[in-house]
This record gives structure tokens, sequence and C-alpha cells, in this order.
């Protein structure tokens, strides 16, 4: 799969161009703030489904638990938010001004120790990105070195996120319980719940989410993506080639759990909160359906596949607030049955092969094959 | 800028139709910009969705998921509440229209939809909410966009926000009397709390076993179950146990069911008063699924029972059915959402006006003499000065009103001494 110097592919390229257009001119110029702050929240999702790509659509390793790791980063960036929103100034109604309003609710008088430093803005974005990764370390390395797979696996990380969830709920003197870590506001000064900053959070998110795209072409254009791939289809056959099955499905869970991360953090910077509502079995199985709806296979379905449905939310419960969930549901059935590989296997029976021929009568000479992992099931 | 295009004369004839679409579209937006403006007068400065005849307002409770059960009577409440205020001329002449949106039982959802209500629709109110969390989760939403919400579950207190009503009690109205009624009428000396566990049964038990430590009296047990919790035997077992006289529930949601039922099944039975069981988290709704006959006995304290006996609730009570069903029952958190859009009409004609801030500023000492739980009144915290009152649950449902405090009590949302 080496195209001369660049992993990027002709195609990739104009995926990136067209993704980026939509983002960056076509999205802004058109809606409103209100409506952009709420694509900006659908995209920190997409980060997510494009982890679950690499993770399920690539490595075979169907995780039921991502939403472990978008709360993971998303309480990170919270708890710093919370401290920073906690003055003793804003606070001094309380019976133990300085600390978080819902721990001197439940009768809290100091900060606890975990909390200390996420005073600084330094360890707190380590924390996002190292966090998750050790958390995803430990749980794959206990499963896969103990060639733990398949669906023990997606239940095995369906019970992490049930156990997080009642941890998170059951503390709430530490962790806010189902309230959540609310009413965030500045983030080093800077107020995010103006119309300004939640533009700059916008083009941050989607900037970042760019960044991610390309990193994972990288990576899926690599030997390591390639591995993924065989080990998916025939794993035996992997291993007794003489390399080690295990610490490929721990990098790539890894992996998709520090993108999980880093779109949970990008959440709660760009809603304002954060709560276990997204941790827990549902939202984490919601986000398998997004990478579902866009394709498991194609990383840039996964991103319009997240746009879709949860601009089939918004909108269906905006305009049948009784019924929107029939709607939705319908949606979900009638793309598993008319699309079983989602948008990108649409893209590419009936697009793709035009936008090929596109491409090779503007410039000849072969294009490097598209890899289609499709064609190995 | 328009005939910039036509001056300059360009011959190409595109160019110009493109330009005169332009000012057309340009034009056109003026106009209803115009129009728009014609509509705002003292009653609007701030660019709420009012015209010369209509109002409109967001309504925002759970249809679906699993608090829809509880939140469909508030939204029945407020939609009657509209559509009989309409009946009367609406509010400054204006009929009122709704923006209804769902907001899931899922707290996420309700601080979107506040915020598209609040940045999108404009709308001059809006009622809804219904859980602690979902309010925790939109207040700082009404609180930048100044909005203004009507809150009507009773709920923990701890909170005073200018942007919101609270039209159901506070923890200290709703818990103080009814036991000081207890300890009166029944002699209690031990309690046993329980709850769900979350921040509303925490202050609540909070402030009960204070208040029952004042008077001397002792707490026997204190102990809190998961939301949807469903294997009570243990604390059951542990109230064998420990005799207390009183019982003292804050269970909620589905968690009901199986402990009442639970309960029973354990041979304590409520109507023998050994021990007295007392909730405040069991409303007429409530009981639809726990079942009367398994709650027959138990004292629950409320501002609001649907048995309440006087000519406002008679003449809601009716119109109620007359709009839902005769099957229909009515708790204390939907009489509260019913006052919600009176005491806004209340608050919009002391005002003159829809703007938010001369609102806020009308709201407090606004009385409200139709209410069907009788007279309430707005307190300067922005929660209602209300009775509370003791009921004695029936095998068909209803509660029984037994006991009613004399003067309204005071809201108190941050009580000194019981934090």
């Amino acid at each position: 799969m080496t195209n001369g110097k660049s992993f990027l592919s002709r195609q990739d390229l104009l995926a990136l161009a067209v993704l980026a257009a939509l983002l960056f001119i076509v999205l802004p110029v058109s809606v409103d703030i209100f409506r952009l702050n709420l694509v900006g929240k659908y995209l920190t999702y997409a980060f997510v489904a494009i982890g679950l790509v690499l993770c399920w659509g690539m490595g075979g390793i169907l995780s039921l638990g991502q939403g472990v790791f978008f709360g993971l980063g998303g309480y990170c960036m919270a708890m710093f938010l919370k401290l920073e929103a906690s003055t003793p100034e804003a606070t001094k109604i309380q019976s133990t001004p300085g600390i978080p309003d819902f721990m001197d609710w439940n009768q809290l008088t100091e900060l606890p120790w975990f909390w200390e430093p996420f005073k600084s803005f330094g360890f707190t974005l380590a924390a996002i990105l190292i966090l998750p990764a050790i958390f995803a370390f430990i749980v794959g390395a206990a499963m896969f070195k103990r060639r733990v797979g398949g669906v023990y696996f997606a239940i095995i990380t369906q019970a992490i996120a049930a156990i997080l969830t009642i941890l998170i709920i059951g503390q709430q003197g530490y962790t806010g319980g189902v309230n959540g870590i609310t009413d965030l506001r500045t983030l080093m000064g800077w107020d995010i719940r103006t119309d300004s900053a939640k533009y700059v959070l916008y083009f941050l998110n989607g900037g970042l989410l760019m960044a991610v795209l390309v990193l994972c072409l990288f990576v899926l254009k690599s030997k390591l993506g390639r591995l993924l791939v065989a080990l998916r289809d025939k794993e035996d056959r992997v291993r007794f080639s003489g390399y080690d099955v295990a610490n490929f499905k721990i990098f790539v869970f890894c992996f998709a759990a520090v993108l999980s991360a880093i779109g949970g953090a990008m959440f709660t910077l760009q809603v304002g909160f954060m709560s276990p509502s997204f941790v827990g079995i549902v939202p984490s199985i919601e986000m398998v359906i997004y990478c579902a709806v866009g394709g498991r296979l194609s990383i840039f379905g996964a991103v319009y596949g997240t746009l879709l449905v949860n601009w089939a939310k918004t909108t269906f419960s905006e305009t049948f607030p009784e019924l929107w969930l029939f709607g939705l549901g319908a949606l979900f059935i009638a793309v598993v049955l008319v699309f079983p590989n989602g948008l990108a296997g649409v893209y590419r029976a009936q697009v793709a092969p035009r936008v090929k021929k596109w491409l090779h009568t503007r410039k000849s000479g072969p294009d490097a094959p598209v890899q289609d992992p499709q064609a190995a099931e | 800028m328009t005939n910039n295009g036509r001056k300059t004369g360009l011959g190409s004839t595109r160019r110009g139709v493109i330009l005169g679409a332009a000012t057309a579209v340009a034009l056109t937006a003026f106009s209803q910009f115009g129009v728009g403006k014609a509509h705002a007068d003292d009653a609007n400065t701030t660019g709420l969705a009012v015209t010369a005849d209509t109002v409109k307002v967001g309504i925002l409770h759970s249809v679906t998921g699993t608090m829809a059960i509880s939140e469909t009577g508030s939204v029945q409440a407020e939609k009657l509440a509209i559509e009989q205020i309409n009946a009367m001329g609406g509010v400054l002449g204006r009929k009122i229209e709704f923006v209804q949106e769902d907001g899931a039982s899922d707290w996420p959802t309700f601080a979107e939809k506040a915020k598209k209500l609040l940045v999108q629709d404009k709308v001059a109110a809006v009622f809804g909410c219904w859980t602690s969390a979902s309010r925790k989760a939109v207040l700082p939403v009404f609180e930048q966009y100044n909005g203004m919400l009507y809150y009507p579950t009773f709920y923990e207190g701890l909170e005073e926000s200018p942007n919101v009503i609270y039209t159901g009690q506070e923890a200290t109205q709703q818990i103080l009397a009814g036991i000081d009624w207890v300890v009166k009428e029944k002699g209690a000396k031990s309690f046993y709390l329980l709850g769900s566990d979350y921040i509303w049964p925490r202050t609540s038990n909070k402030i009960a076993r204070k208040h029952i430590e004042k008077l001397g009296l002792s707490v026997v047990g204190e102990e809190y179950y998961p939301l949807g919790h469903t294997q009570f035997n243990s604390v059951i077992n542990k109230i064998k146990l420990k005799k207390p006289d009183v019982i003292y529930a804050i269970v909620v949601g589905g968690s009901n069911v199986a402990f009442y039922k639970q309960l029973k099944a354990a041979g304590i039975d409520m109507t023998k008063e050994k021990p007295v069981l007392m909730t405040i988290s069991v409303t007429e709704d409530e009981i639809l699924g726990i079942g009367g006959e398994n709650i027959a006995g138990a004292y629950a304290t409320m501002k609001y029972f649907q048995s309440l006996d006087n000519d406002n609730n008679k003449a809601f009570v009716e119109a109620f059915k007359a709009k839902y069903g005769d099957e229909i029952v009515i708790g204390d958190v939907t009489q509260a959402a019913y006052l919600g859009p009176w005491l806004w009409k209340a608050a919009v004609e002391k005002a003159g006006s829809f703007d938010i801030d001369k609102i806020k500023a009308a709201s407090p000492g606004i009385e409200l003499t139709t209410a069907p739980e009788g007279y309430v009144k707005i307190h300067e915290n922005h929660h209602l000065w209300s009775k509370t009152r003791v009921g004695h649950a029936k095998a068909d449902g209803q509660y029984e009103v037994v006991y009613e405090t004399k003067d309204l009590m005071e809201p108190n949302p941050f009580p000194e001494g019981y934090q």
C-alpha cells in the first residue's frame, strides 16, 4: 500500500478535503451558533466512533464500554473546570467555601486528595490522555493475554461500564452522583459559555478530529493496520506467523480509549457539564450504533454516521416529542436491513468507482489498489 | 448597495439577476425584521417570541424514558392551565402557544432542549423539569440566556435562582410539620430513615434527622439504595429487629413497588401502625403503580392531595377529568405544575411586560387565591408559601387528609441549623 512518498492516497485526500469543507466552511456559514454547538457536540462522539472503527471494524474487538473512556476524559476535564469555578468567593454561601457545591451538599468539609492534582491544567491534560490509556491497558492486558475475545470481551466491557456508572452514582460526595458535575464556567479565566468561545471550541474540536483522522489513516496504512485486519480475519494464522497477537490488540484498544477520552474532554468543554449518563451501557451501545450506521470499516463513515444519527435524534425529538424514539428505531432497522455496511458501504458500492474513475482521468497512472477488507469477509 | 449593481451596468445579465435576487432576499428579510419590530412594544423589549396576539412558552418534560410516568401528569396540568388561560383571553391580550420538547429522562438532553427553547424559539417562559438532576443541568442555561423556569417538584432546597420559580415545596416545608404531627398524634419516639441514593432523599433525611434529634428523639437507622433497587428484604429484617415507631421512607420511582409489596409480604401491616409508615415520596401517581391495597394505612406529607375539599380543587379535578378521562389521578407535583402558568400570568400582568427581568422583580408577593391547594404566595426567595398536609392512604389509591397546618409554611431553602 505504498503510494510513493505519502501514506495518503488521492482518495483519502479527497475525503479529508470534503469533510474539512463541510466542517469548516459549509456548516459554520449555514447554521447559527446554537446548531453549530450541537454539531460540535456530535463531533465529540465521532472520536469514539473512529476509535471503534479501528477496534471493532479493523481489529475485530467489539467493545461495548467505550463510554467508560469517554467519561474518564470528560470527568478529568470537568474536575479541572469545576475546581476553577469553585472559588471561595463564588461559593461563599456554602458551609465550606472553596470546594465544589455538590461536596458541600454531601457534608464533605475538604477537597478529597484525588481532586487536588486537577487544580493544574497541565496535569489535567496529561490525565485525559494517560488515565484512559492505563485503564485500557490493564483491561486489555488482563483479557487479551488470556486470549479472551469476541462476545466475552464485549460482555466484560459492558460490565465495566455498568460498574463505573454505579461507582460514580454511589460516591456522590466525590463525583457529583447522578447529577454529574454541572455549572462549569471558565477555562483558565476564559469564559467557555460565550458564543465566541463556542466558535473557537468548535474549530478546535474540528481541527483535532481532522488530525485524529490523519493519524488513523497512517495507522491503517502501516504494517500495523494490515496486521489488525489479518488478526481479525484469521487470528491463529497471525499467531502462528510469530506475532504476539495480544500486544496488537492491547495497542489498538488503548488507542481507541485515548481517542474516546479526547472526545469526552471536548464534550465537557462544549456542553459545559459531565454526567454518568455518558458512561453507562446505553450510551456505550449508542456509540457502537453511530459506528455501525456509518459503516464500521470506514473512519470517514464513522464521522458521517455519528452526525446523521445525532442529527436525526435531535430533529425527530424536536418535531415529534412523543414519538421520536420510534422514528429513530425505524432508522436503525432500515440501515441494518438496506445498508448492512452502513453509509460507507453505500459509498463504496455506488460512489467510489465513479470517484476513482474521475481521479484516474485527471491524472493518468495507476492508483494504489484500494484496500477492501470487506472482500475478506 | 443594490443600485450599485445596476449603476456599474455590468452588461452580463446573469450577474444582474444574481444581484437582483440578492436584493429581493435582503428586502424580504428587512421587511420581516420591520414587521417583527412593529409588534415589539413595552411588553417585550428583549426580542422574545411575542407578537401582537400570541406569546410562545415552552414545556420541557420527559415524555419518553423512565421518568415519563412521573412527568406526564405535569405536562397534562400545564397544558390544561394554558388552555384555561387562553379561554379567559390569554396573557396581556395574547394567546399562549406552547412548544413542547422531550427531555427523554436524560439530563444532558434537558440542557440541550432548554437551550433550544431559549435561543431558537425565544420562549417567554418554560414550564418544566422534574428531577433535581434535570434542574441542575438546565440551571446554567437559564441563567446564561436569562430565561424563566417554573419548576414543579418538591425538592431538597439548597438552591435559590432568580431565574426559577419553585412551585413545589422545598424540603423543610414538607418534612418538619409532618414529623411534628407524627410525634404529637402517634407518640413516635424512634425513627428509621431510608431512601433512594441521591441528593433529594439524602438531604431530606438529613433535615429529618436534625429535627428528630432537636425534639430529643432517636434515629435508629438510616439507609440508602440505588435508584431502581428492588431487594428490600435485608432492610425490612433490620426494621423488624430495631422496632422503630416510624419508618420514614423516601424511596422513589419503580423501587416503590418492590418496597411496599415486600413490606406487606414480610408481615408489616401498615394499617396497624406498628410501626407507622410515613413517606414524602409517594403521591397518588405512584400509588397507581404500587397498588392501593399494598400501601393502605401509610401516611404521606405533601401540600396537595386529590381529595382536598375546597371549591378550587373541585373545579380543578373536574376540569382535569373532563380533559383527560375519569380514570386519571392527580398527585402533588401535578397540582404544583398547574400553578406554573397561572403564576407566570400573574407576574406578567403585574409587570405589564413579558421581559424576564421585570417578571423576576414582579414575582415576589404574587398571590394566587384560585390554587387547587388553596392560597399560595411567592416568597422573596422565589419559593411558595404553602401549607403542609398529612394524608392517610386508603385502599382505593386516594389519600384522606387527616391534618393540615394552620398557617402557611415559610419556604426556607437554606435552613439554618439543618445543614
